[in-house]
């Protein structure tokens, strides 16, 4: 029965991908695009992916949306309908996907247990992390401990991608940019967002919090809780407008959070080797080892979480504030 | 049935091309990372699709259950952390555009090399 519901979910998928497309308009085609995203989380969470549906759900068919959507308010709605499309395009397309679909049957078909990305170092992460860093949710062990060089990585270059959209779109100087009339600001005069908004807004906080500290026992974690926590704050600013957002978290605060995070989470790496064992090694941060796996694992997923939602908000707010050509 | 097997890799194929044709044959440079960000989540579904195993549930490890099989974790370590790496780069990819729209009134790819080569 779950087979035939991904059956249906995956065509879903094909058919969503080909009307976005088509679509002339790219604000039709930007809403499709965030429903091929609810999709693609579902088809996750149906492939056993819980962490990965929550990560895509938040971040997929929420920021990546309102980022577009910034994007397009300084560019234009409409696509120029097209004239000629290069003949070559669809048979090399065409070719690309048959090739594709012909070495599919070279591959262990789904959930064959026997498939050779089963057999190498996974086990030994199933079989070592009750022993070695004992919190249940095994995805956070390896993303936190086992790989947390790995995910180090990661962090800095969201933290570099926030720098350069800075970089890119703050050029002129602060007074020039935007400066919209209160009136007008934000969806406050439309009554059913401003009060639905304001009724859910401190929940969508709470539950990016929930998110953060539950992920070492269930779905969940940094990089999830930090976009959560980003969305509530962008619904905020989309609720009372730019100015009353700024005011009320002002934009050095998003910048040390943005900087703040990536440095906690390598300062965690340098106490290791401070307290005599290697980066990123958190056994040694306590006298108990799991104890410390705790904390550490605590501490870097903190960081985690902090610069992705400072940087994802930087971003919203350079597109947000970026004067209307 | 046992076709059906192999139908999330042939939905991973037809999602990536979908995405790879928009990016060659489309102008604008939004619908292009609109294009890019189809050929992204193509990319994370086969990457997803591998970690099943039959039988198995979320790789979360519960007391008093004897012999669980759990899906693979790995993959989703990686394309957990790929999904917030890949909005990074779209914004910085959409700031980009935002600036060429700027200084070139447009964001066709044909109108900006036209005016490119009266330059």
């Amino acid at each position: 029965m779950t087979i035939l519901f991904a059956v249906f979910l995956l065509s879903l998928l094909v058919i969503i991908a080909v009307a976005i497309i088509r679509a002339e308009n790219l604000f039709v085609a930007l809403m499709l695009t965030t429903i091929f995203s609810l999709l693609m989380a579902t088809n996750f969470f149906i492939l056993d992916a819980a962490d990965v549906a929550l990560t895509e759900a938040a971040i997929g068919a929420g920021i990546t949306t309102v980022i577009f959507l910034g994007a397009l308010a300084l560019t234009s709605e409409h696509e120029k309908p097209f004239v000629a499309v290069p003949w070559l395009a669809l048979p090399v397309v065409a070719v690309t996907a048959a090739l594709l679909i012909f070495a599919s049957f070279d591959n262990p078909r789904l959930g064959d247990p026997e498939a050779p990305i089963h057999q190498h170092v996974v086990p030994w992460y199933l079989e070592q992390t009750p022993k070695l860093v004992d919190i249940p949710n095994v995805v956070t062990a390896i993303l936190g401990s086992f790989r947390a060089f790995d995910t180090l990585g990661e962090v800095f270059v969201i933290f570099a991608a926030c720098i350069g959209v800075l970089f890119l779109l703050s050029a002129r100087k602060p007074s020039e940019t935007r400066c919209t009339a209160p009136a007008s600001v934000g969806l406050s005069q439309h009554l059913i967002p401003k009060v639905a908004g304001r009724f859910i807004l401190p929940f969508i906080i709470l539950f990016g919090f929930y998110v953060q500290f539950h992920g070492d026992f269930g779905p969940g974690g940094g990089f999830q809780a930090g976009a959560i926590v980003a969305t509530g704050l962008i619904l905020f600013a989309l609720l009372e407008g730019e100015e009353r957002a700024l005011r009320a978290f002002p934009r050095w605060i998003m910048m040390a959070m943005a900087a703040g995070g990536a440095l906690l989470y390598a300062l965690v790496g340098v106490a290791g080797i401070a307290m005599g064992g290697k980066f990123l090694d958190y056994s040694v941060l306590s006298s108990d080892p799991i104890a410390g796996q705790h904390l550490g694992i605590l501490l870097i997923e903190a960081g985690v979480g902090i610069t992705v939602c400072g940087s994802l908000l930087l971003i919203f707010h350079a597109f947000a504030a970026r004067e209307s050509f | 049935m046992e076709l059906l097997g192999y139908y999330n890799y042939w939905v991973f194929a037809v999602v990536l091309c979908l995405g790879l044709y928009t990016v060659i044959t489309r102008n604008n440079l939004i619908k292009k990372l609109l294009g890019l960000s189809i050929f992204q989540s193509a990319v994370f579904l086969l990457y997803i699709t591998m970690d099943k195993v039959d039988g198995g549930t979320a790789p979360i490890i519960q007391k008093g259950v004897s012999d669980p099989i759990f899906s693979n974790p790995l993959p989703q370590v990686l394309i957990l952390t790929a999904i917030v790496v890949g909005v990074s780069t779209t914004a910085l990819g959409l700031a980009i555009v935002v600036r060429i729209k700027e200084s070139y009134g447009s964001i066709e790819e044909d109108d900006i090399l036209a005016r490119d080569s009266e330059l």
